[in-house]
């Protein structure tokens, strides 16, 4: 398979990357690089094989539900790039 | 400074020949005088290092010291210090000062270890060169027109150069083990799950994992007992009784069982690497091991499963970054989705998008069953692979990397030939098992080759007791680069 | 053409635990912006979830209390999407192994009884909120929300109209504050309802295009949003458009639905499990303890009322529409003295007397005062010393009105209050009959009609001396007497 460009410029806009026309081609070019080394994959037989999420076969521990946070929004604001009043700022949002 | 190990620092503190401060200032002038040539810090400061020296002496004088209180270390700049610069080696996060303190950062304050800094890396440790980060590139000591390994090359140069005694590093596909070998220093990273993720800022949170990288086997055990431990703000984090992993370092080699994999010793793997590991290997029998032919028949399509799975899951982890909470913010946009999609494209850098386009691309819909959900079957059969191996051995040895040290820009426009340095890698992180790299020789232009050892499950102990033999034997990791 | 509304709901309630379903930070309601978000919160670079026990337990006692099957393994996935009040870029939910599965609820519109199915409910966590107050042409962001616990309980589309769809709202609302799992405050958002609504031929097997209304915080809304929706969709198709699908706002000023614009290229969420989460897995002995903690629910409760206290349906579904009216009433009926069933001095079930006195003269008081039954100005234990009087025969309807109103607005216990405002009932011969014999002399063209066979006459007579005694006499005896004087 070999992506398009179409298929560069929506995974670009779902991933909320700016690909420039200029740049396209180029990303194509390298994805679809990437994706031969991946195709490979497809070549084995993984029927009946459980998928693999993590290293090890164990289940969630569980928090007691107890507040252990303390309030600390001037320390984490003092890194942000636009506060007021407490908040984030951000463009406008329109629902 | 360059033939100093831990344990002999530590000796020096205890016997009062050397304090805290002393030391850290001797780091700081040698990181002073060599990092505009290795460029393997991102970030040194050293009145905050110093007061932590200051406090390491006040402990020591306390009488409540430990083995390593005073011996300084670097950190790999994915680890979260509070109040300290924090960039992952990236644009996104170039003016991040962390409110708060990785899990393993704590560690290492309550072991009574000064930080001499924050150490380069590939950005959000994206690559195997060190080429890719935003600081602009790590050289090797060994020769400064070579790549010193990624993703945690800044550490590797740092401890190869004697910029520091030992480091952290963080290893997803191969991370601390290839630059540990392409800089002729050793490098662990242990089981998933024995050191906490938390504030070790996330690539691919099912195989990144955190360890030691320091000259010898042995401080990296020591550093490993400070590391490891069970942490409850990672769910990961394995609640496992808190191990010694020096126990077995001095234990002989007699009836140990080693599986050399048939897939690891064929095509690709250079000349040069070939016979010292070969030279390893005899050495090992001479030590009273025995020697075992296994095979990982699925490893050759671990380098494919990896990168859908470790792309996939840092497509989403990639995604706080975005201009709103932290970090970098593109100067001028008109409206939200332009703020999103400029700051991401500018904060991050080529390889970085790379990545999350493939990750964003492989689990859309449509295609997360052929990617994704392949991929994951495929991880299952590699380590069933291991589990099979494991039963007539103890311990795996291979080459680390297929060659030594490349050229800067050697690899940089070929993504592809990156991503194959990690082959010999990338199938312990899928399995989740530990492995390690430690110096087994030259090539022919005097670039140190790395040797892989991997261990069965919290097989660490083991795997570190091999290593530490082989260097009893040897003087491989003993070598300091010349001429830097 | 016959048109046929079909509705399935998506409710999301916020549980009632103490602290955030993967962090440690607060939930209460009301803070300070962004005081309430710790660096999980906001999703620092290398922070991690911890999954909350109390958030899956109560998981757990909604999954009982609806029949439904518990994924003994779920699993958390991520939905990948961009919005300012979604620090992460994700949201963590569950997808492909929720931790309910299946179960029901009925519900009860008008005479007719209906089951509802619920598809499945799982745990999520809940966003920020932006707030659109102008900061300079911006918006502010609160992340305080973030990360509350929320369970979304997701109906099958078993609802065919407006009516439906609010019965099950709440059926619902009262079984989750029920359980306790949620305080039900539509106001602050506690319980908040996405409607999907679609129309089709009446006949047609296969669904129309459905619209989905988004975050409906009242009952009244939910059916005023349906009712709209209903209306637009059947015009646009009779007007020969076609319904495109579409997440729309409800904007109760106008009465009208619109669509969204934010949400139109968010719909490929590429879900994957979080590899920070491992599998829930949930124990028998665990799932037993929390089977044991719940409460009698009140389908159980409805069916114990009509089969063991004789009530009706209505009487059996008013007294259950909440948990604490259910205990109000079993704690007065508890108070009485005389049997819960069958027929007492007062000449009806302790039972339908207590209902009665709660649906009647006590809810229209608390309605009046603005009151929950909780904060209700007469104790359960109050009432029933009331309701004794009247079963023994010391008060009559009309003087336990008085003895009501009068405990209502000073407080006090029954009998004091009979005591000190001599309300009484007169059940004593002696006094009742000189009453009559002054109403017989002063009414002799009522005793003529009465002698003449007019019944009604003699009711008029009972209401002289009803009159006379100031409503104290005993009806039943001055009934008694006066056919006895009347031979």
């Amino acid at each position: 398979m070999s992506l398009s460009i179409d298929d560069v410029q929506r995974i670009a806009k779902l991933a909320r990357i700016r690909v420039n026309a200029a740049e396209v081609a180029g990303y194509q070019t390298q994805l679809n690089g990437i994706f031969g080394l991946i195709e490979a994959m497809q070549a084995v037989d993984t029927a009946g094989v459980e998928p693999m999420s993590h290293a090890q076969d164990l289940t969630q521990r569980l928090r007691a539900d107890a507040v252990t946070e303390p309030d600390r929004r001037q320390a984490f604001q003092a890194v942000a790039p636009q506060t007021e009043n407490g908040l984030y700022l951000v463009p406008k949002v329109i629902e | 400074m360059l033939d100093h190990t831990l344990r002999s620092l530590s000796t020096l503190l205890a016997d009062g020949k050397a304090s805290s401060v002393e030391l850290c200032r001797d780091y700081l002038a040698r990181i002073q005088a060599l990092n505009p040539t290795l460029n393997a810090f991102i970030t040194v400061d050293a009145d905050k290092t110093l007061a932590e020296a200051d406090a390491a002496d006040a402990r020591r004088a306390a009488g409540q010291a430990g083995p390593l209180t005073g011996v300084p270390i670097a950190h790999k700049d994915i680890f979260c210090a509070e109040g300290w610069l924090t960039t992952c080696g990236s644009k996104m996060l170039a003016n991040f000062v962390s409110p708060y303190d990785a899990h393993v950062i704590e560690r290492f304050k309550a072991a009574g270890m000064p930080a001499l800094g924050k150490t380069n890396m590939d950005e959000f440790a994206m690559g195997s060169s060190n080429e890719t980060s935003y600081f602009g590139p790590v050289k090797n000591p060994w020769d400064s027109s070579r790549v010193p390994g990624g993703s945690s090359g800044g550490s590797a140069a740092c401890v190869a150069a004697g910029l520091a005694p030992a480091a952290t590093g963080t290893d997803t596909g191969g991370s601390i083990r290839q630059p540990a070998a392409l800089c002729g220093i050793t490098g662990l990273k242990p089981t998933y799950g024995v050191v906490s993720r938390y504030g070790m800022i996330a690539f691919a949170s099912s195989l990144d994992q955190g360890g030691p990288m320091a000259r010898t086997a042995e401080d990296c055990a020591w550093l490993l007992n400070v590391m490891a431990g069970f942490d409850a703000r990672d769910s990961t984090s394995l609640e496992r009784a808190q191990e010694d992993y020096t126990r077995d370092l001095t234990k002989p080699l007699a009836g140990l069982r080693i599986g050399l994999p048939r897939e690891f010793f064929g095509e690709g793997l250079s000349g040069d690497t070939a016979r010292a590991v070969e030279a390893a290997i005899a050495q090992y029998r001479k030590l009273g091991a025995e020697t075992v032919e296994v095979s990982l028949p699925n490893s050759s399509l671990s380098v494919a499963a990896y990168y859908v799975l470790a792309p996939a899951e840092a497509s989403s982890n990639l995604s706080r970054f975005d201009g709103v909470r932290y970090g970098y913010r593109t100067p001028e946009y008109k409206d939200l989705t332009d703020m999103y999609e400029k700051t991401r494209a500018e904060g991050f850098g080529a390889e970085v998008k790379r990545r999350i386009m493939i990750g964003t691309y492989v689990l859309s819909h449509g295609y997360y069953d052929a990617y994704y959900i392949q991929a994951q079957r495929l991880r299952r059969l590699i380590a069933n692979d291991f589990a099979e191996a494991f039963k007539a051995c103890d311990v795996i040895l291979g080459p680390t990397a297929p060659s030594t040290a490349f050229r800067l820009g050697e690899k940089a426009d070929d993504p592809v030939q990156m991503y194959l340095s990690d082959i010999y890698t990338i199938a312990v992180n899928l399995a989740g098992l530990p492995g390690m790299s430690l110096p087994c020789g030259f090539d022919g232009q005097g670039l140190p080759i790395g040797l892989q050892l991997i261990g069965n499950y919290f097989g660490e102990a083991r795997m570190l007791n091999v290593a530490h033999q082989y260097q009893l034997a040897t003087d491989w990791h003993a070598r300091a680069p010349q001429g830097i | 053409m016959q048109w046929e509304t079909v509705i399935g709901l998506e409710v999301h309630t916020q549980l009632t635990t103490q602290s955030k379903i993967f962090s440690g930070a607060s939930i209460a309601f009301g803070a300070e912006p962004n005081t309430q978000a710790c660096q999980v919160d906001i999703a620092l670079p290398g922070v991690l979830p911890v999954l909350n026990k109390g958030a899956v337990e109560r998981a757990i006692r909604f999954g009982l209390a609806i029949g439904a099957k518990l994924n003994r393994t779920n699993v958390f996935a991520r939905k990948n999407y961009f919005y300012p009040d979604l620090p992460k870029g994700y949201q963590i939910s569950q997808y492909e192994l929720p931790i309910v599965e299946g179960g029901h609820l009925s519900i009860q519109v008008g005479d007719e009884e209906k089951t509802i199915r619920i598809t499945r409910a799982h745990l999520e966590e809940d966003a920020g909120k932006s707030l659109h107050e102008d900061f300079h042409g911006m918006t502010g962001i609160d992340l305080n929300r973030a990360g509350t616990p929320l369970l979304e309980i997701v109906s099958e589309p078993d609802m065919r109209s407006a009516k439906e769809a609010v019965a099950y709202a709440r059926a619902l609302h009262t079984l989750v504050t029920w359980i306790g799992i949620c305080d039900g405050n539509m106001q602050e958002g506690s319980f908040r309802v996405d409607a999907n609504v679609s129309v089709r031929p009446r006949g047609q097997a296969e669904f129309g295009t459905r619209r989905e209304i988004k975050n409906l915080n009242s009952f009244r809304f939910l059916e005023q949003a349906i009712d709209y929706e209903v209306r637009w969709q059947i015009e646009q198709i009779e007007d020969g458009h076609r319904i495109q699908q579409a997440t729309v706002l409800f904007n109760p000023d106008t009465g009208e639905t619109r669509a969204m614009r934010s949400k139109e290229d968010a719909h490929d969420y590429r879900y994957f499990p979080d590899p920070d989460l491992l599998p829930v897995r949930l124990d028998e002995d665990w799932i037993e303890v929390v089977k044991a903690g719940l409460p009698e629910l009140p389908e159980q409760k409805q069916a114990r009322y009509r089969e063991e206290l004789g009530l009706s349906a209505y009487d059996a579904g008013t007294l259950t529409a909440s948990r604490a009216m259910a205990e109000y009433f079993e704690a007065t009926l508890a108070s009485l003295p005389s049997p819960a069933s069958g027929r007492g001095a007062g000449g009806e079930g302790s039972a339908k007397l207590a209902a009665n006195w709660i649906m009647g003269d006590l809810s229209a008081a608390l309605n009046k005062a603005e009151l929950d039954i909780t904060a209700s100005r007469i104790s359960a234990r109050q009432l029933a010393g009331l309701l004794a009087r009247i079963q023994d025969g010391t008060l009559s309807g009309k003087l336990a009105k008085q003895v009501f109103e009068a405990m209502w607005n000073e407080g006090g216990e029954a009998d004091a209050i009979i005591e000190a405002k001599g309300l009484k009932q007169v059940s004593d011969a002696g006094a009742i009959e000189p009453l009559i014999d002054e109403v017989l002399a002063a009414n002799p063209k009522s005793v003529e009609e009465f002698r003449a066979g007019k019944e009604k006459a003699f009711n008029a007579l009972v209401g002289q001396v009803m009159k006379a005694s100031k409503g104290k006499a005993n009806p039943a005896q001055v009934n008694e007497l006066l056919r006895k004087k009347l031979g």
